[in-house]
């Protein structure tokens, strides 16, 4: 039987797409709602209107650009889980060069974002390979670092004279309306209006679209994916893997400060308290859901993008849920991903499973 | 000065006390060879199941006492079962530890912030544990009041220390967790079954994450929020390499944090308000960057085969 391969794949992924519903219907239950009402609004409200789908890009936009370069991180052989810090510097760095220079343009102030997501990534980078420590523990540690500086810089120097001293969250002033992303509404006519869909979406396309070139169709994309898939063949090969880490989590940290500053320039067009939206810890779901590659992410990001949309709508249609449940179904879905996955590539457990398959469905091959 | 070093010493201490006993079981786990980055949202579950049950059932004196005790209990228990469910996806499945820990952590927090609106709901706090001074000791000047006049958890954590440390260096068991750790094939060849001992030290580790989450909601803030652990989880992991896999040395690392924490809530207190606070609630995290720096260089400390699957079915 030649492609059973593909009967076991189809069947693990269909189990593990039951057990994760299952597991989600249980906690709906636990928390008292109604499960089949639950899950409409979660997968299919969000499609219901305009606006609603509207809102779903708006979320995609930054997911995919984070999950990108989460891809490229993660393809170099680095895991990078510190997209929300890198987020924060590229917003802190925007804001900072928009907010004090007159002329700023905005090109120039989402490549001052790119460049302060990168300086985000590159130290991590560096002490990763200089220094052998863990990415995953070093990342962290500035996520908190950038959300302490960007605390500061929003509650002192760049904090709006209008809530000064006054009560409120701590925010920027207004950003000059020439940098503000284009909102599509003022492109097309006919629109509903009062969404805040906004352009950013083809950036983070176009983007996707990048990456996938560089990683797959240069000689530098090739040796970070080879450093990435085997650290001594490659050394073998001659490549030099610490200056492609260092080189790979940049491009990662560039992408997630590219994506925060879009999502400043393109929705709140000023600096507030929480501007990352977790985006930087679901772009790693996102990333895996993609398959790790560029393309796949920007579907995976669509996906969470309406998930997301649903479980924060819940509280309007009168579903007792809190919009946690959104964390419960993105670690659900990695601890499914990852361990299906796993299941897949296993040749023993391929094997046990077809033997049980032919016993019990029987045509004996020659 | 004195007293601004007391007040320093007195608030980092049961600062302190929530790191240590997860960093402690967070050095079970890696020195058996998995690396739970779950810590966080399993501390976080801790919390919410040791605050949920004195919540519901309440009741005054030596009941409330017992009350206590059960959701300190509970919160270990669920502890525990998480860590299980995390086994079952790293070892039996042999997933990358990395993410899957980001799963469990995103999984285990998201949970306890849905639940706790269903089930408590708003800012409510509970009685929880008080301080318990130890007779005769408590009076004595100044230390007195510093170290033996601590929440019991306090007195559990510090204790804790030299318990996994024996257990970790001076019995059976701990020798078979720590070769897992190191080499697990050649664990196998003398016949102790690797998943197993990973299993055990896993349950053993989530538990006293449990039990560091509930300290902090029963005994130390008295009420649950979402940012109530606050990253706490993460660094106690980062602690665990400061601590270069040895209980003290994470005892170490747990003080010298907490206390760069206390120092920035002292000097809040104490009103040196022109300097901005923010770089002070930084300090601790540039600490353990610049520490784990100079322990990156080490080798041959840790275990050798942390947060690689063991699969006996496979050649490598």
């Amino acid at each position: 039987m030649k492609n059973f391969k593909w009967i076991y794949t189809a069947g693990v992924i269909l189990l593990a797409v039951l057990l994760t519903l299952t597991v989600a219907a249980l906690i709906l239950a636990l928390l008292g709602a109604n499960v089949l009402d639950t899950f409409w609004v979660i997968f299919c409200y969000p499609f219901t209107t305009f606006k609603n789908l509207s809102g779903v890009i708006n979320i995609m936009t930054p997911l995919t650009i984070v999950g990108v370069g989460i891809c490229v991180a993660y393809r170099s052989g680095i895991m990078n889980i510190g997209g929300e810090g890198q987020m924060v510097m590229g917003i802190l760095c925007a804001l900072l060069y928009s907010l004090s220079v007159e002329s700023a343009s905005l090109p120039v102030t989402l490549l001052v974002g790119i460049l302060g997501g990168a300086l985000w990534g590159l130290f991590p980078g560096i002490l990763k390979s200089r220094f052998g420590v863990s990415e995953l523990l070093s990342t962290v540690m500035f996520n908190y670092i950038a959300a302490q500086l960007y605390a500061y810089c929003l509650r002192v120097p760049l904090l709006d004279p209008a809530v000064a001293g006054g009560v409120g969250d701590p925010q920027t002033e207004k950003l000059a309306e020439g940098l503000w992303l284009p909102r599509i509404n003022d492109l097309l006519d006919g629109l509903p209006k009062g969404t805040r869909f906004h352009t950013g979406i083809f950036v983070a396309i176009a983007l996707a679209v990048i990456v996938y070139l560089f990683m797959w169709k240069t000689p530098a994309g090739f040796k970070m994916r080879a450093a990435g898939a085997s650290e001594r063949a490659a050394r073998y090969g001659g490549i030099s893997v610490d200056k492609y880490l260092v080189l790979a989590m940049c491009i990662s940290g560039a992408c997630c400060g590219l994506a925060g500053t879009v999502e400043i320039l393109g929705v709140h067009h000023r600096g507030i308290g929480n501007c990352t939206g977790g985006y930087g810890f679901s772009g790693i779901v996102v990333a895996l859901f993609g398959g790790l590659h560029p393309l796949g992410v920007i579907p995976a990001a669509f996906f969470f993008a309406v998930i997301s949309y649903g479980c924060s709508a819940l509280q309007i249609n009168k579903i007792p849920v809190p919009s946690n449940m959104i964390d419960v179904l993105l670690g659900l879905v990695i601890l499914v991903i990852v361990a299906t996955k796993l299941i897949i590539a296993n040749p023993y457990w391929m094997d046990r499973a077809q033997r049980k398959f032919t016993a019990l469905f029987g045509r004996k091959e020659a | 000065m004195l007293d601004f070093i007391i007040l320093f010493l007195t608030v980092g201490i049961p600062l302190s006390s929530a790191l240590l006993l997860a960093s402690l079981g967070e050095t079970v786990n890696q020195r058996s060879g998995v690396f739970n980055l779950g810590c966080e949202g399993i501390m976080s579950m801790g919390a919410f199941v040791g605050m949920l049950i004195p919540f519901l059932v309440g009741g005054s004196g030596k009941v409330a006492w017992y009350v206590n005790l059960s959701g300190l209990v509970a919160a270990a228990a669920v502890g525990a079962l998480l860590g299980l469910l995390f086994g079952v996806v790293v070892i039996r499945f042999s997933a990358p530890q990395g993410i899957a820990g980001i799963g469990m952590q995103l999984f285990a927090t998201g949970l306890a912030g849905s639940l706790y609106r269903h089930f408590i709901g708003g800012a409510q706090g509970v009685a929880g544990i008080d301080a318990l001074p130890i007779p005769f000791l408590c009076d004595l000047p100044i230390v007195g009041k510093m170290f033996f006049s601590c929440n019991p958890m306090v007195y559990f954590a510090f204790l804790m220390v030299p318990v996994v440390h024996y257990l970790l260096f001076k019995t059976p068991w701990g020798l078979r967790v720590r070769a897992c750790g190191t080499m697990p094939r050649a664990a196998d060849s003398m016949g102790i079954d690797v998943s197993r001992t990973r299993y055990q030290a896993l349950a053993f580790g989530s538990a006293m994450a449990g039990l560091a989450g509930a300290y902090l909601s029963v005994c130390y803030a008295k009420i649950f929020t979402d940012t109530l652990i606050g990253g706490r989880g993460f660094i106690a992991v980062a602690l665990v390499y400061f601590g270069r896999w040895s209980p003290v040395g994470v005892l170490g690392g747990a003080l010298l944090f907490s206390l760069a924490q206390a120092l920035q809530l002292a000097v809040q207190a104490y009103g040196f308000s022109s300097f901005p606070y923010e770089f002070l609630v930084m300090l601790p995290y540039i600490l353990v960057v610049v520490v784990l720096v100079f322990v990156g260089k080490s080798k041959h400390v840790g275990p050798a085969m942390l947060g690689k699957a063991f699969n006996r079915e496979m050649r490598t």
